[in-house]
C-alpha cells in the first residue's frame, strides 16, 4: 500500500537535523566567537584545561541524565564529591604506589554507590519522589563529608594518586581520559543495552514499562547506583588533581550537571535523552564559564548569565515538543 | 461562493507533517445544524483535519475556510471556540482532582471579587447538564466520573460555550451500548438546538443511526459527501477502502484441542469473585459484560498486572505463579491492554522500541541490541499490520489512533504468545483493519494460540469467539457457547444477575453451556 502519507519530504528533514544538531551547532558557534574575541581561547593548553574542568561534573551529568531519563532527577552528586574527595583522600594520604590508589579510587566509587543505593532504594521502594530524596542526601552527604573530616581539608599527597589528576597521556590530561572512558561506556549502556532502553521505557511511560515487564524497581536502583557512584567517582578524580579532599568541594556542582543534562537536550519529563548531547551540554557550560572568567566578567553576572541560558534551553525543548 | 445555509467550509486545505501529507486539499461543507459524519481509515486525516479547525495545527497555505460565511484562522483553540466551534477530542483528558463543575467552567471561572463563586458554578452546571438530561452530580470528582460520563460532560461544555459547531472525534470508543444510546439522545438534543455537529466514528452502525450527511477522506484525500439516507453501508465502505468489503465478519473455525488456560477461583476482593474458566488451544474465548463490571481487572490479574488475592492459575495443566507482568512474559502471555495511553504508549519512543519492549533478547547481538534487527523485525510488521507511519524510527506519537493501537497489537505479536489476552483490541480502528485483526487472531487460534478477549462490542465477541463468559459486578455469571451466544442472552445475563436462577449458580466448576 504505496499512500501519500508514506511519502517522506526533504524540508523535514531540516528541522529535524536542526533539533538534533541544534545545540552541538551552538557549542561550535560559541567556541569559535570566544575564540575570535579572547587571545588563546583557542590554544591547546586551554581547551586541554575547559576539558579537564567539564570532566568532572560532566561524569556527574551522565549519572543525572540516566535519572533524568527515567523521569526522576539526582540533586546529591555535589555531595557526593566531597564525600568521595575526603574519603579518598584519607585513604591515600602518605601512602605510596598505585595500590592504596586504587583502593582510594574503589572507595570513593563505593561511598558514592552507597548513597545512590540509598537514594535508588528510597524512590523505588519507598516511593517518595526522587526529588525528595536526592534533596535529602545532597544534604546528609555534605554533612557525612564535614563529620568525616571534622570540617578540614584532607591531605591528599601521594605521587601516585595525584598523578591521575596531574598526568597526561599523549598530552591529554588523566581526567579527560576517564571522562571519555566513562562516556563511551555509559552511551553503551543507554542506548545499545536492554538496561538503558528499560530507562527510557520507565521515563516513556512507567505503567507501560511494568506491563512490558520491566522490573521498575531494581531498574531505578541501578540507575541511581550508577548516578552515585559516578559522582563519587568525580569526587575522587577532584581530590586527585587538588592533593587533596575538601568538604566543601562540589557546591553546586549537580546544578551544573543537571544545566549540562537538560541543555543537551534531556527532557525532563523523561524518556528522552543521550550521553552524546550531554557532554555537549557540558562542554557549552565548561565553554561559557572559562570564556565569561577569561574576560573577566563579573562572577555575579555570570551566575545570571549561565541561569539564562538554561531557562532558554529549558524553553526550546517546551517549544520543540509543542511544534507540530 | 459563500453558501448561507453552511455553517462551515473549507476549501483546498492542505496539512503537512515532518515525513507526511497528511491532507491534500481537502474540501469539506456542513451544513447548518446537521450532524455530519467524517468518516475514513486509520491515518486518513480525520483528527488532523479537525485539530487545524480547532487551533491546534496550521494548515499549509493555499488553503481557505470559512466559518459562518467568514474566514476562519484560528491559531489557538480559545479563537476557535470564541468564533463557536468547540471539540470532544479524541482522547479527553479531564482534570481528575476537580470536581464535575469546575471541570465544567475550567478556564473561564465565576467569581465573586477575588475568590471562586463555587455556588454558582455548581448551580449553573447542574442547570446544563439538567437541559441536557446528563444525570450527574456537580460535586463528584473528576475521578470518580466513569468515561461515558466525562464524555457527556465535555458535550456539556461545548454547549455551554454557545457553539455553533462540535466536533466529536470518536466519542463512542471507549462506551458501552447503553452508555452509548444514551450519548445518541443528548447528541440529537444538541442539534435540535441548532447546532452543528461533526462526528468522526468508525462505527458504521453509529454513522447511520446518527448522521444526515458523512464525507470520507482516504490517505488526506478528500473522496466526496453524501446523505446518509442515500447511501448503503458497503457503498459507504467501499468509498473508504476504495475496494469491496464485507461489514460483518464470519470466521473460519478451527480445531480446537486441550486445554492450555486454565484459571480457578480467581478472587480479588472489591474487584472480581470466584472466576473459572479454562481457554482451550486454538480456541478465542470472549468476556462480555458492562464497564464495571471487572472484565479488565480478571485479565489484568491473569497478566500480573494487578494480582489477583487467590485463586490459581494453570498453564499446559501445570500451576503458575504470575505476581508480576514478567512471569507472564515469560511464560509467553501476551496482553494488549484496553487504554492505549495509559498503559499502552510510550509516546516519545519510536514504533520500534514500542514494539520490542517486551522482549529484547532476540535483538541481542554480542551482547548489544542491534537497532538494525529491530527495526528489520518491526518494518515486517508494520507491513504485516499495515501500519500508517513514515518510517518505523518514528515517534510514536505521530501516528493516528487507529495506528498506534495496531502497533500494540504488534507488540504482542512479536512475543509469539502462547495466550494472547487482548482488551478492547479495535478500539478505534477502521473497518478495513479490523477485519484484518480479526484474521490475525484466527490465525493464531489455528496455530493453537489461546486467545481472550475483553469487548464492548457485542457483534465483535459474537463473531469472534466459541465460548463467552459473561461477567456482572465481579461475578462470573455464566459462560455461553458460540451457538447458543445471541446478543439478547448476553444483555441480559450482562445486567447482573437477572437471568432465571438455575442458571446464576456460582460454584465455578458448574459451567453453565448454553443459557437460552
Ligand atoms: N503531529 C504529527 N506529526 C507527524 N505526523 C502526524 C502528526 N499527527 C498526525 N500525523 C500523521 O498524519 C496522518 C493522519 O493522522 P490523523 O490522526 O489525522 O488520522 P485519523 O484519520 O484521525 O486516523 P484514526 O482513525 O486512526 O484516528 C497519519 O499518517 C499520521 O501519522
Ligand atoms: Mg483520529
Amino acid at each position: 500500500m504505496d499512500s501519500l502519507a508514506n511519502k517522506r519530504l526533504a524540508k523535514t528533514n531540516y528541522t529535524e537535523f536542526l533539533n538534533k544538531y541544534g545545540m552541538l551547532i551552538i557549542l561550535v558557534l560559541l567556541f569559535v566567537a570566544l575564540s575570535l574575541k579572547i587571545d588563546g581561547f583557542a590554544s591547546v593548553r586551554n581547551v586541554l584545561s575547559i576539558l579537564e574542568q567539564v570532566s568532572m561534573f560532566g561524569i556527574i551529568a551522565i549519572g543525572v541524565t540516566f535519572a533524568i531519563v527515567t523521569g526522576g532527577i539526582d540533586l546529591s552528586g555535589g555531595s557526593i564529591v566531597a564525600l568521595a574527595s575526603v574519603v579518598g583522600a584519607s585513604i591515600v594520604t602518605g601512602s605510596e604506589g598505585y595500590g592504596m590508589t586504587i583502593f582510594a579510587f574503589g572507595a570513593a566509587l563505593f561511598v558514592g554507590s552507597v548513597c545512590g543505593l540509598i537514594n535508588g532504594s528510597i524512590t523505588a521502594y519507598g516511593r517518595i519522589p526522587p526529588f525528595i530524596a536526592t534533596l535529602g542526601m545532597m544534604t546528609m552527604a555534605r554533612g557525612m563529608a564535614q563529620l568525616f573530616s571534622d570540617g578540614r581539608p584532607v591531605d591528599a599527597s601521594s605521587d601516585a594518586f595525584t598523578s591521575i589528576g596531574d598526568g597526561t597521556v599523549f598530552g591529554i590530561p588523566g581526567l579527560v581520559i576517564i571522562y571519555v572512558l566513562v562516556a563511551v561506556v555509559c552511551h553503551v549502556m543507554m542506548s545499545r543495552m536492554t538496561f538503558g532502553r528499560h530507562v527510557f521505557a520507565i521515563g516513556g511511560n512507567v505503567k507501560t514499562a511494568r506491563i512490558c515487564g520491566v522490573n521498575v524497581e531494581i531498574t531505578l536502583v541501578k540507575v541511581y547506583v550508577l548516578a552515585g557512584a559516578l559522582a563519587g567517582l568525580a569526587g575522587a578524580m577532584l581530590a586527585s588533581r587538588a592533593y587533596a579532599g575538601n568538604p566543601t568541594f562540589g557546591n553546586m556542582w549537580e546544578l551544573d550537571a543537571i544545566a549540562a543534562a537538560v541543555i543537551g537536550g534531556t527532557s525532563l519529563a523523561g524518556g528522552v535523552g543521550s550521553v552524546g548531547m550531554c557532554i555537549v551540554g557540558a562542554l557549552i557550560i565548561g565553554v561559557m564559564n572559562k570564556g565569561l572568567n577569561m574576560m573577566g566578567v563579573d562572577p555575579y553576572w555570570q551566575q545570571i548569565i549561565k541561569g539564562m541560558i538554561i531557562i532558554s534551553a529549558v524553553l526550546l525543548d517546551a517549544q520543540k515538543r509543542k511544534k507540530a | 461562493m459563500t453558501n448561507s445555509d453552511s455553517i462551515l467550509e473549507m476549501i483546498n486545505v492542505s496539512k503537512t507533517f515532518p515525513g507526511v501529507k497528511a491532507l491534500d486539499q481537502v474540501n469539506l461543507t456542513i451544513r447548518k445544524g446537521s450532524i455530519h459524519a467524517l468518516m475514513g481509515e486509520n491515518g486518513a486525516g480525520k483528527s488532523t483535519l479537525m485539530k487545524i479547525l480547532y487551533g491546534l495545527y496550521t494548515p499549509d497555505e493555499g488553503g481557505e475556510i470559512l466559518f459562518d460565511g467568514q474566514p476562519f484562522t484560528p491559531k489557538v483553540p480559545i479563537d476557535a471556540i470564541r468564533t463557536g466551534l468547540a471539540m470532544v477530542p479524541q482522547e479527553i483528558s479531564p482534570s481528575g482532582n476537580l470536581s464535575v463543575a469546575a471541570n465544567f467552567f475550567l478556564g473561564r471561572e465565576l467569581r465573586k471579587g477575588f475568590l471562586m463563586d463555587h455556588q454558582a458554578m455548581n448551580k449553573e452546571t447542574a442547570k446544563v447538564l439538567d437541559e441536557l438530561g446528563i444525570p450527574m452530580k456537580v460535586e463528584t470528582l473528576m475521578q470518580d466520573v466513569s468515561v461515558a460520563k466525562a464524555q457527556l460532560l465535555a458535550i456539556a461544555t461545548a454547549v455551554s460555550y454557545d457553539a455553533k459547531l462540535i466536533i466529536m472525534d470518536e466519542p463512542t470508543t471507549a462506551l458501552t451500548e447503553s452508555e452509548v444510546q444514551q450519548l445518541y439522545k443528548i447528541v440529537r438534543k444538541v442539534q435540535e438546538r441548532g447546532i452543528s455537529i461533526i462526528y468522526i466514528s468508525h462505527k458504521l452502525g453509529e454513522v447511520f443511526e446518527l448522521s444526515d450527511e458523512v464525507s470520507v477522506i482516504r490517505d488526506g484525500e478528500y473522496i466526496g459527501t453524501k446523505q446518509t439516507s442515500d447511501i448503503t453501508k458497503e457503498e459507504l465502505i467501499n468509498m473508504m477502502v476504495g475496494r469491496e468489503m464485507d461489514e460483518m465478519f464470519e470466521r473460519e473455525r478451527v480445531e480446537i484441542g486441550e486445554t492450555l488456560l486454565e484459571v480457578n477461583n480467581l478472587s480479588l476482593p472489591g474487584k472480581f469473585e470466584d472466576i473459572s474458566f479454562d481457554v482451550k488451544k486454538g480456541e478465542v474465548f470472549g468476556i462480555a459484560g458492562l464497564v464495571g463490571a471487572g472484565r479488565s481487572e480478571v485479565v489484568e490479574a491473569i497478566f500480573g498486572y494487578k494480582a489477583a488475592q487467590s485463586g490459581d492459575i494453570y498453564l499446559h495443566g501445570k500451576r503458575v505463579e504470575i505476581y508480576k507482568p514478567m512471569d507472564a512474559i515469560k511464560q509467553r502471555i501476551g496482553f494488549v491492554t484496553e487504554d492505549r495511553k495509559l498503559t499502552g504508549l510510550m509516546l516519545n519512543m519510536s514504533v520500534t522500541d514500542n514494539m520490542i519492549m517486551p522482549e529484547l533478547g532476540p535483538y541481542i547481538q554480542s551482547g548489544l541490541i542491534s537497532d538494525e534487527l529491530a527495526s528489520h523485525v518491526a518494518e515486517d510488521m508494520k507491513k504485516q499490520l499495515r501500519i500508517k507511519t513514515p518510517t518505523v524510527d518514528t515517534i510514536i506519537d505521530n501516528l493516528s489512533g487507529g495506528n498506534q493501537q495496531k502497533v500494540l497489537i504488534a507488540r504482542w505479536l512479536l512475543l509469539e504468545p502462547e495466550v494472547l489476552i487482548l482488551d478492547e483490541p479495535t478500539k478505534g480502528i477502521d473497518v478495513g483493519a479490523k477485519a484484518e485483526i480479526y484474521k490475525l487472531i484466527v490465525e493464531l487460534a489455528r496455530l493453537g494460540k489461546a486467545i481472550i478477549i475483553v469487548s464492548s462490542e457485542m457483534l465483535e465477541l459474537l463473531s469472534l469467539s466459541d465460548r463467552i463468559m459473561v461477567m456482572a459486578e465481579g461475578r462470573e455469571i455464566g459462560i455461553v457457547d458460540r451457538e447458543q451466544a445471541t446478543q439478547e442472552v448476553i444483555l441480559e445475563m450482562a445486567a447482573g444477575g437477572e437471568v432465571p436462577s438455575e442458571q446464576t449458580i456460582d460454584t465455578s466448576d458448574l459451567r453453565i453451556e448454553g443459557v437460552a
